[in-house]
């Protein structure tokens, strides 16, 4: 193997990334050296934390367990960037109404067993309502062509990412009996909500880089102006991912509140302006809850009055309506997700861990993923330190 | 692990820990074990009764799959090489014959049987055995979903190999690509259009499995196909049963560039998907060269490789070496859904 150099500090991954082989290991323990060099300054004292606020980014650092290898002087923080976690339970109430009353639902797979106030569609599908699990919006589309005289609701989950595809579908007339019950959400307003929590500790935000490819780097700007913690905005491969983290490192380090683009294969400042003219001619920001963080003011998409037509809200209103009232998870209002995003807790400081929030019943959205925080505390028992021993003594 | 629950949920039959869950609370019940029977409670392949010096091998399998026809079989070949499989990984690899009871939706066309009892024979011919008995019923239309199938058989194993014989050093080894069958058949029920690459890898592995017997002997001390579940569930449950880790290196795993594409678009990991045609054996050191050559020598297995080791810690845990860094496979538990993030 080769003589393992960290990379020069000088100026990680603004440049040339695309040149980069992004899965090579030897260039990953390079980032890594570089990294335990930028962050160095901090042994003994707090490390350094940093969050992502993207579910594939959680993906890919525990695909690849890149935890298992970062130094101890840094922390990263699984943000509030899983918008099947993040989907508040009165959304979920919704979906298992319909499915409940006989209305078929189309479902990402990932919101199937996620509750809401008691039951998840998976529940309601168990109980006999039809709830089919789809890939993307398309095959909901197709289902609602294949079938005229039904209607279909598309139960519409996911950032601004996930929002494009259900606003460009919308915009090319679909059939009458297609509908779209919207539980779409926008990052950008929850980094503020997590930069202005009492205890925060996050001292830079790592973008997701598929999601500026469409709002462009250039929308985080306000942000790093406002609160002066940078935003670095990063792909998903390993190499990525480790490249945005030292690019961060450096930034605290030398106190620079800035936007960088580390993704520059896929996002310019611009973004993606077609893009952006579909999801904002479809959808309207509006306040909403994120399911154990807070109301996030603009953080929920809403359909416009235009698209009435297509909004299952609207077309069963008085089903909705008369289903049971949702109720608040028991002792929701205990649930420290918030903390526990912004660093200031671990699970361990929530009187609900454990009991009654568990996998089964969560309350609030670290406990619904599968790499979410209280999540993996549950499944391993703490923080799942992986010690190998090749043999008995 | 989550209880039951007071009705039956998808996930009770998915091959994870519900569905071990399920049957450990419902149907096994603790009792003196029996020194000549390996039954229910051992939760293997299938059961082994000693006759004389021998031992009869005996499994049931039912089969339900959506589309019943996927690119590379179909329902018919899955109920074969399914019981075949179940006997080989037992030790049984002369399958004495096998029972069929199909249950038929009202409306199912009969050109489609045609198709399901073809591949139903040439299966057979492969693993070189055959249909000894069988029942059929109908049900109305909507009552079930087309066509189901069980399949059960019966064979003698000169020596018996169970799923909990790893301890620490041994190697795993695995008889091929893997992630082939659960990939092909997801990406068809999604309409993910990936043209021909994405097959199936459904075989019965009966005429491997005595190859590579015969040269390791003893030294095989456990085997498991990794179907529902995938490599993850059957590695997790040997893992458990042993006493002993499981660590992988990523690197080493064997799997088709359209098989990781398809993986990465649907966001299902290969370790989690059901293999059809594989087989994971645990071997003590010095027999693994042995092994490997004899299943490389076999048409099923010349992609056979080592993809991970017996550790003596983290016990009853899979760890997968990704050449980054580490973690934990962790086995599914219910049906593999798409994600979305």
């Amino acid at each position: 193997m080769a003589e393992l150099r960290p990379l020069p500090v000088g100026r990680v991954g603004e440049a040339g990334n695309a040149a980069l082989q992004f899965r090579d290991p030897v260039r990953a323990r390079a980032l890594l050296g570089a990294l335990e060099q930028l962050t160095a300054h901090r042994a003994g004292g707090a490390p350094l934390s940093i969050m992502h606020v993207c579910g594939s980014h959680e993906q890919a650092i525990a695909r690849f367990g890149l935890r298992a290898v970062l130094p101890p002087t840094l922390q990263v923080i699984m943000g509030p960037g899983c918008p099947v976690c993040v989907t508040d339970a009165p959304e979920v109430d919704e979906a298992v109404a319909l499915a409940d009353a006989g209305v078929r639902v189309a479902s990402y797979g990932d919101m199937l067993r996620v509750p809401g106030s008691g039951r998840s569609l998976d529940d309601a599908r168990a109980d006999g309502g039809r709830v089919d699990v789809v890939y993307g919006i398309a095959e909901a589309l197709a289902t609602a062509q294949e079938n005229p005289d039904e209607p279909l609701v598309f139960f519409a989950s996911g950032f601004e990412t996930t929002a494009v595809a259900t606003a460009a579908v919308l915009l090319r007339d679909p059939p009458a009996n297609f509908f779209v019950l919207s539980a779409h959400k926008y990052i950008p307003p929850v980094m503020e909500i997590v930069a202005e929590m009492p205890h925060t500790r996050v001292e830079g935000f790592l973008a997701a880089g598929h999601a500026a490819a469409i709002t462009g780097y250039g929308v985080f700007e306000p942000f790093v102006a406002r609160y002066g913690i940078p935003v670095v905005v990063g792909g998903f491969e390993p190499l990525d991912l480790l490249a945005g983290f030292a690019k961060l490192a450096e930034l605290a380090r030398d106190g620079e509140a800035r936007v960088v683009n580390a993704f520059p294969r896929m996002v310019t400042r611009d973004g993606n302006l077609r893009a952006q003219q579909q999801l904002w001619a479809v959808f309207e920001p509006v306040g909403g809850q994120w399911r154990g963080i807070a109301r996030v003011p603009n953080g929920n998409l809403r359909l416009r009055r235009g698209f009435a037509a297509h909004d299952a809200r609207r077309r069963f209103e008085g089903l909705l309506a008369a289903a049971e009232p949702a109720r608040p998870a028991p002792r929701s209002d205990e649930c420290r997700c918030g903390d526990i995003l912004a660093g200031s807790a671990a699970p361990s400081d929530c009187a609900l861990f454990g009991a009654p929030c568990t996998p089964a019943t969560p309350v609030g959205a670290c406990m619904v993923s599968s790499e979410g925080t209280c999540r993996i505390w549950h499944e391993y028992g703490g923080l799942p330190r992986i010690e190998i021993r090749e043999a008995r003594p | 692990m989550s209880a039951p629950g007071d009705k039956i949920a998808l996930r009770h039959g998915a091959g994870g820990p519900a569905m071990r869950q399920l049957i450990e609370t419902l149907f096994v019940s603790a009792g003196a074990s029996d020194p000549d029977v390996v039954g229910l409670d051992a939760l293997d392949d299938g059961a082994a009764l000693r006759i004389g010096d021998r031992w009869l091998v005996f499994t049931t399998d039912s089969h339900v799959v959506t589309p019943p026809f996927f690119p590379g079989g179909d329902i018919g070949r899955l109920a074969v090489c399914g019981t075949v499989n179940d006997l080989a990984m037992m030790g049984a690899v002369a399958p004495l014959g096998l029972s069929l009871a199909m249950v038929l939706e009202e409306g199912f066309a009969v050109a489609d049987l045609e198709r399901v009892r073809d591949s139903i024979a040439s299966a057979c011919r492969e693993a070189g055995t055959r249909v000894v008995t069988g029942d059929t019923k109908v049900m109305g239309r909507g009552e079930l979903d087309g066509i189901v199938l069980n399949t059960s058989g019966i064979g003698f194993a000169e020596r018996l190999v169970r799923d909990d014989g790893l301890r620490a050093g041994d190697a795993i080894l695995v008889t091929g690509t893997i992630g082939d069958h659960g990939l092909a058949v997801l990406a068809r029920r999604h309409g993910l259009d990936v043209g021909a690459a994405l097959q199936s890898d459904v075989a019965p592995l009966n005429g491997l499995v005595a190859t590579a017997l015969a040269a390791g002997g003893p030294g095989i001390v456990a085997m498991k196909d990794p179907t529902r579940g995938g490599v993850a569930s059957a590695l997790a449950e040997m893992a458990h049963k042993g006493g002993v880790g499981v660590v992988l290196d990523e690197a080493t795993l064997p799997v088709r560039p359209a098989v990781r594409a398809a993986a990465e678009l649907l966001g299902i990991d290969p370790l989690l998907v059901a293999n059809e045609g594989k087989a994971l054996l645990g071997v003590r050191p010095a027999d693994e060269k042995a092994v490997l050559e004899a299943l490389r020598a076999h048409p099923l297995g010349r992609e056979a490789c080592r993809i991970g080791r017996c550790v003596a810690e983290p016990v009853g845990r899979v760890v997968l070496d990704t050449g980054f860094g580490r973690r934990l496979v962790v086995e599914p538990d219910g049906e593999l859904l798409p994600r979305i993030c």
